[in-house]
């Protein structure tokens, strides 16, 4: 599986990040989790509120972020 | 019309709450109220107390209809629409969609990439700060609702007009030219359950009161400052009605503060019971909200000098007529 967190850096993206880390030590997965800051590419994805989440290149979230109990829903 | 002034006095006003916030001075702190550490202490009190609460049950009740509008959605709506009606569209749009400093260059790079026209997304571009939801209601809060509708009206006016100068002045070439190699592509809307919406604006209020509770507390204390401590000699010789240079000069100290509207609020009253000008309080804050500088230092990546100075003046010259429009004719709001 791969996951991609879609931000310029702020705080929430980082946030977000953590989340993801966690949700995936609760479901005991294992994944590779990107971060994608360049704004264009951010785009590409035709995300523009960020904090964004993408998991196997489809877009699951974006202006928010979710916590662990929510990523397991939309990971597992 | 009883109910709702009732309404109006004991939830937007909070009367009983400056009345409490008296009675705690005096019988808690053991001051008179009327004096001049009793009174500001009275105002921090109330003031202080009033703007959280409303802030925390407003940005509630707007982030779950903000929820509706995500700017992935405006952007696709906005699409189908030219011209003035796009424009027009673009910032009552502005309003309900939630934006922050730190996502105006993926806004800006989207709305352009998928070729929606200079006009149209500098319209939004001016009405998402200037008229939030928030602080219409806050405004009526503070002022009353006549102030409330017409600064509203004003700022779309604003947006609207604004946007079509700058449509119509060609400064296509004048956006970095990577912006429009952007993908325009329509992300497939994330459905949300009810439960969603919720769980998202109880976030954004706390978002929202982690990143501005400073400037209200800050906001608050120089109202209570400007309220009993600075002469009203001063107040009214820089800023006052009948100087024609007060509507410039509070445009000016507003533009490179970087603060909340809802750390504004509180000292536009104050100046406001000073005797400052309308127009010239309402330019103030439409210069701090508009006129920040980080979101016109990451505007600044994406458009060259020329549209830069193009949008700066047009929002500066849009502010004096406003501020000076809202002096002359205050007595109709008042």
């Amino acid at each position: 599986m791969e996951i991609k967190v879609l931000g310029p850096g702020c705080a929430n993206c980082v946030r977000l990040e953590k989340n993801v880390e966690e949700a995936l030590k609760n479901l005991g997965m294992k994944a590779t989790v990107s971060k994608v800051t360049d704004p264009m590419d951010i785009i590409s994805f035709g995300v523009m509120s960020t904090p964004g989440l993408v998991v196997d290149n489809k877009v699951v979230s974006y202006g928010r972020v979710l916590t662990p109990a929510e990523i397991e829903e939309k990971i597992n | 019309m009883a109910v709702f002034s009732w309404f109006n006095e004991v939830f937007l006003k909070m009367t009983w709450l400056n009345n409490f916030m008296g009675g705690i001075v005096e019988n808690v702190f053991q001051l008179d109220s009327t004096s001049r550490i009793g009174a500001s202490l009275q105002f921090f009190l109330y003031d202080t107390l009033k703007i959280f609460f409303l802030l925390s049950v407003l940005i509630f009740g707007i982030s779950y209809i903000q929820s509706y509008f995500p700017p992935e959605r405006t952007k696709k709506i906005l699409g189908r629409y030219k011209g003035i009606n796009a424009s027009i569209l673009s910032a009552l749009l502005g309003t309900v969609t939630p934006f922050c400093s730190c996502s105006s260059i993926p806004l800006f790079i989207g709305f352009t990439g998928a070729g929606l026209p200079l006009g149209t997304t500098f319209s939004f571009l001016i009405s998402s700060p200037l008229v939030d939801l928030a602080s219409v209601i806050l405004l009526a809060s503070i002022f009353n609702w006549s102030i409330a509708l017409a600064y509203v009206l004003v700022g779309l006016v604003l947006a609207v007009l604004g946007g079509g100068v700058i449509g119509r002045a060609g400064m296509e070439n004048q956006v970095e030219s990577f912006v429009y190699g952007a993908s325009s592509i329509d992300v497939e809307e994330v459905k949300l359950s009810p439960k969603d919406r919720y769980n998202y604006s109880v976030e954004q209020v706390k978002e929202v009161i982690q990143k501005v509770w400073l400037y209200v507390l800050l906001g608050v204390g120089i109202g209570a400052l400007i309220h009993n401590w600075i002469p009203q000699e001063l107040i009214t010789a820089l800023l006052g009605q009948d100087k024609w240079y007060s509507v410039p000069l509070a445009t000016l100290i507003g533009a490179p503060i970087y603060a909340d509207i809802f750390g504004t609020l509180p000292i536009a009253e104050a100046l406001l019971a000073k005797g400052v000008g309308l127009g010239t309080v309402l330019a103030f804050m439409m210069s701090v909200t508009v006129l920040s500088l980080p979101s016109l230092i990451m505007l600044k990546k994406v458009i060259k000098p020329r549209l830069m100075s193009l949008f700066v003046g047009i929002v500066v010259i849009g502010i004096f007529i406003i501020g000076f429009g809202f002096n002359e004719f205050s007595s109709v709001f008042i």
